[in-house]
């Protein structure tokens, strides 16, 4: 298991520094879409075996995908240098490294009281139990606003006649 | 069959991880051997069909009813020259073949072959068949990207197009099916269909599938990825010998499991009297990939945009309906049955 974990992590940080390395945005995001599959193989480690599909289907599958097709559809000019690095490297390396120390120090700091939980053999039972029963009165106001920020994007997508 | 293999291993004092490694590549193996040879089957069954719907012979020289023509034309593509165009972006363009079957090959572990014949028997195998087939468009994309190619790039891009919005209605047909087993297992669902198969109560979601999959695996009446007329043959044009016949046979590995998935959903799986339950289950496979077959050689390709519009206007709409009329008889037919009484 924990080789595992250390294997799924390399090839997470491989295919993510490969991402923003890559100066040709398609590439980028193809890289992007093997570090989402690293990601679920690190859910399914975690006995998530629900999340790691969805993961799968949904930034793999969807927005990955719609991402490439954006780029595709709109991109102007030569596509080798369409993911420059910018000029603020001094600013950029302060922010990255304080945000660094800020989340290693509170990850260091917190003191995970409850030993860790034996996930239930079928967990999409107990996820569905909670959105559909426990918490369903926010589980439809997220349905709602999804379906007022598709019908925006509509809205600001389609030309003014 | 799995203990089987461990109760081998274990006479020849091989257990622990080595054992594990070794039953993975047996099933790595008998996946590989069992989807090249029904998709050499499945490709001359095409040929043979096609030309019987055209009155053609079709091929028929070579071994027995020419069932060894898919073998030699293996053979053939095998020893071609793999071209590569100066202009390509040379990693997506050599790796989106390799990628283009990967899903096609993790799809068939988790699908009941038989009374007992699963290899991986899954929680959430149907959860597990969408999200894998799901990422059968990023080599497609690749393809059509990486060509540098009009025809390539325009033919990626409907596939994609297209594949994304026919997944929606399709994952919407089987939800009723969930919604009466209450489980996502492949096998639980089979079970569940031993008196009634689902196409019974859910006639409108096999129709729903049926489409909607015919779309998925970009055959005629959708086949405007590849429209020959006007894109040449889209994403796969500028690939040669062996890469083209990767994204052939990958091609004919999803026809073949969206057919598994089909029986296994609507046509009560490998359940049947009489006969072993495999040979139920080939036959029932075969007799949905043949109208498959049907409708490809019967009807002609219809317009991009009517395509999109019978999706997002009807078929999508049409899901929903029968999601919520689903949920409906589940709640009433108890009180149906009593009032009937």
């Amino acid at each position: 298991m924990i080789i595992l974990f250390y294997l799924f992590s390399a090839i997470l940080l491989a295919f993510a520094l490969g991402t923003v390395i890559s100066t040709n945005l398609i590439h980028s995001a193809l890289l992007m879409m093997g570090s989402f599959f690293a990601v679920a193989g690190l859910y399914l480690l975690l006995q998530a075996d629900y999340l790691a599909m969805v993961q799968i289907l949904v930034y793999v599958g969807a927005i990955a995908i719609l991402l490439v097709f954006g780029v595709m559809l709109t991109r102007k000019g030569s596509i080798e240098e369409s993911n420059l690095p910018n000029r603020y490297k001094t600013i950029g390396l302060v922010t990255a490294l304080g945000l660094f120390g800020l989340l290693a120090r509170s990850i260091t700091y917190t003191r995970f009281p409850s030993p860790p939980l034996e996930s239930p053999p079928q967990n999409i039972i107990a996820i569905a139990q909670a959105f559909l029963l426990q918490y369903i009165v926010a589980f439809e106001a997220l349905g709602i606003l999804l379906l007022i920020a598709i019908l925006g994007a509509i809205l600001i997508g389609k030309e003014p006649k | 069959m799995t203990q089987f293999l461990f109760n081998f291993l274990a006479l020849l004092h091989i257990t622990g991880i080595i054992a594990d490694v070794i039953v993975i590549l047996c099933y790595f193996v008998f996946i590989l051997l069992f989807i090249i040879i029904n998709v050499m089957f499945i490709v001359w069954l095409e040929r043979r069909m096609s030309a019987f719907f055209q009155e053609r012979l079709g091929p028929n020289r070579v071994g027995p009813f020419g069932l060894l023509q898919s073998v030699v034309d293996a053979v053939k593509l095998l020893g071609k020259e793999v071209i590569r165009p100066t202009a390509t972006d040379k990693w997506v363009f050599l790796l989106a073949p390799a990628i283009c079957f990967v899903p096609a090959l993790l799809l068939y572990p988790i699908l009941p072959f038989g009374k007992g014949l699963v290899l991986v028997n899954l929680n959430i195998g149907l959860l597990y068949f969408v999200a894998i087939s799901s990422t059968t468009t990023i080599s497609i994309i690749m393809a059509g990207w990486g060509s540098n190619n009009k025809y390539s790039l325009l033919g990626g891009m409907r596939t994609v197009a297209q594949m994304i919005s026919y997944e929606i209605p399709l994952i919407f047909s089987m939800i009723g099916i969930i919604m009466l087993v209450g489980s996502l297992n492949l096998v639980d669902i089979v079970n569940a269909q031993a008196r009634l198969w689902f196409i019974h109560v859910q006639p409108l979601a096999f129709m729903i599938f049926l489409i909607a999959s015919i779309a998925e695996l970009n055959r005629a009446p959708f086949d405007l990825p590849e429209a020959e007329q006007e894109l040449v043959a889209g994403y796969h044009t500028e690939y040669s010998g062996m890469q083209f016949a990767f994204f052939y046979l990958a091609e004919y590995a999803n026809l073949f499991s969206l057919s598994i998935l089909g029986v296994t959903l609507f046509l009560g799986g490998y359940q049947g009297p009489f006969f072993p339950s495999w040979i139920w289950f080939i036959g029932k496979v075969y007799a949905m990939i043949m109208v498959y077959m049907w409708i490809r050689w019967t009807l002609p390709r219809i317009r991009m945009d009517k395509m999109m519009k019978l999706n997002w206007k009807f078929l999508i709409p049409l899901s929903l309906f029968n999601i919520l009329a689903t949920g409906f008889m589940i709640k009433a037919w108890p009180t149906i049955q009593q009032w009937m009484r």
